[in-house]
């Protein structure tokens, strides 16, 4: 093992045995309750975000053909809209098949055996492959049969624009806890400077460089982020257990198995990393504050 | 080996500790340094490591000018500098071993090689078999001799002791005294501070008097059975 290892080893060692004690478990602790509220905040939007493609995944039209239109008009309808060169696909959904699956929704069954015969007409069912949706309305109305043309994509719009704020205010509240929680690891690294003091002075005196004797330092701020952001993590999925539990049930009533999943393995990693990360920063910075300028202080006699 | 040319020190606060010091150590020389409390003969061996820097004059040792060494050499010049200290400065949360063994860490020194070299300098002050005790268990004269170990470990070719005996009953004193002399009998430059005035004539070295800041050569005290 190379020299340079070998001191890189020695310093993680030591900065382990430093951070078993309190002041550095309980400096974990808030880093991971810090990060836990944009942890869990980005992992809330990424759950209704995936609520939300799944019930509106790409810009959908509903075309309804007039009741009277002959059948000749609903395919000239289906071939004019299978050739236009915005749609990426076309379903057609026939009166009898919309009256199935609106039985099939709860509470629905019993309002459509009172109305006796069916009233929903025969629809094409639109994705298109790109946003040009007023345009596209516009001219299926004109198509022969039409009776009425539909895009029920305002309200997701809405939630889309909601979860960019969402996700602003989440970026925003990760940089500003990230400042303070950077001020964390500043102290508390500051602190163990101070209590190692006579040490490192001695170090300075025989010969260590300054990279051999602010390698430890780095690596406790780094193993304090590193340990905060998994406690972040432990408390994010903790939350969202609980709250699933509440929200399986509430889903379930609309027939839905929708649940609030944990943030992916990638994610995980990114916001561990991150908070290292912010660890290794405010240790930089401590150190570089009370130590890089710092000599030996054994100049009390002369 | 150590040299000094035209040196003053003057602290912040207009403190001059030392002023127009000249004078060579050459290599091998055993060379003890006197004065009273305050006279500024910690000031000087300070600044042969830079710990503290010359405000005029210049200091070489081993052919380099400390005083204008950058901060990122100085842990480089330190290796081959032993510093021992009145007050030892060992690590009480740390083995007697680990006490040695710390400047090998950082030295580059393959763990085996450490380990030998921390042994043998235990076993030359007579403290091998303590390794693992705590230096807090070890008397002041033992303290002391670990303290020498520690600076003498990465071999360095110039030693600087501070008051090593000041605060030693005279059996122990002597005992340090011998340690010194036998590495100063392999070769290695030594700087002793002390005002313990028969321990410099029990040894009749050179002898560097420092008073009010300005060094003088003292004639060489007549050898007490050595």
């Amino acid at each position: 093992m190379s020299a340079w290892l070998r001191q890189h080893r020695q310093a993680l060692a030591s900065a382990l045995a430093r951070f078993r004690k309190m002041t550095s478990l309980l400096s974990a602790l808030v880093i991971g309750v810090a990060l836990s509220l944009p942890a869990g905040g980005y992992a809330l939007l990424a759950g209704l975000r995936d609520m939300a493609t799944r019930i509106a995944p790409e810009p959908q039209v509903s075309i309804f053909l007039s009741r009277e239109a002959p059948p000749a008009q609903r395919d000239a309808a289906g071939a004019a809209l299978r050739a236009d060169r915005r749609v990426a696909d076309v379903r057609f959904v026939p009166r009898e098949q919309a009256l199935k699956e609106l039985a099939e929704v709860q509470g629905m069954g019993e309002v459509i055996e009172a109305l006796g015969s069916n009233p929903l007409p025969d629809a094409y069912l639109v994705q298109l492959k790109e946003p040009v949706l007023e345009a596209f309305m516009a001219e299926a109305r004109k198509l022969p049969g039409v009776a009425h043309v539909q895009a029920d994509t305002q309200w997701a719009a809405r939630l889309a624009a909601l979860a960019a704020i969402g996700r602003l205010a989440v970026w925003m509240l990760a940089a500003v806890l990230g400042a303070g929680l950077v001020a964390v690891t500043f102290n508390t690294i500051g602190l163990q400077v101070l209590t190692q003091r006579e040490e490192i002075e001695v170090l300075q005196l025989i010969g260590a460089t300054d990279a051999y004797i602010h390698r430890p330092f780095y690596y406790l701020g780094m193993l304090q982020g590193l340990a905060g952001g998994l406690v972040a993590l432990i408390i994010v999925w903790a939350g969202l257990a609980l709250l699933n539990a509440e929200v399986s049930g509430l889903a379930a009533s609309y027939g839905s198995g929708f649940r609030f999943a944990f943030l992916s393995a990638g994610d995980a990693a990114a916001i561990a990393g991150f908070a290292a990360l912010i660890g290794w920063l405010g240790a930089y910075l401590s150190v570089r504050r009370r130590l890089a300028e710092g000599e030996p202080t054994t100049a009390a006699r002369h | 080996m150590v040299s000094f040319s035209s040196v003053g020190k003057r602290y912040p606060g207009g403190l001059t500790a030392l002023q127009e010091v000249t004078f060579t150590v050459e290599p091998g020389e055993l060379v003890f340094v006197t004065g009273r409390s305050g006279a500024g003969k910690s000031t000087l061996l300070k600044l042969i490591p830079a710990i503290e820097r010359p405000t005029s004059g210049t200091v070489i040792v081993g052919g380099q000018n400390v005083g204008a060494l950058k901060r990122s050499a100085l842990p480089y010049l330190r290796r081959n500098i032993g510093l021992v200290f009145q007050d030892q400065k060992l690590l009480y949360d740390r083995s007697v071993y680990d006490n040695v063994a710390l400047p090998l860490a950082f030295s580059g020194h393959a763990p085996k090689e450490a380990a030998r070299r921390a042994r043998a300098a235990l076993d030359k002050v007579g403290l091998l078999g303590r390794e693992r005790a705590n230096p807090i268990q070890l008397s002041g004269g033992e303290q002391q001799r670990l303290a020498i170990a520690r600076a003498v470990v990465n071999r360095p070719s110039v030693l600087i002791a501070d008051e090593p005996t000041a605060n030693l009953d005279a059996e122990s004193a002597l005992r340090i005294a011998d340690i010194f002399i036998a590495f100063h009998q392999v070769g290695v430059t030594v700087l002793i501070a002390t005002h313990d005035r028969a321990l410099v004539e029990r040894f009749g070295r050179r002898v560097l008097n420092v008073e009010a800041g300005r060094v003088m050569e003292a004639p060489r005290a007549a050898q007490a059975g050595r």
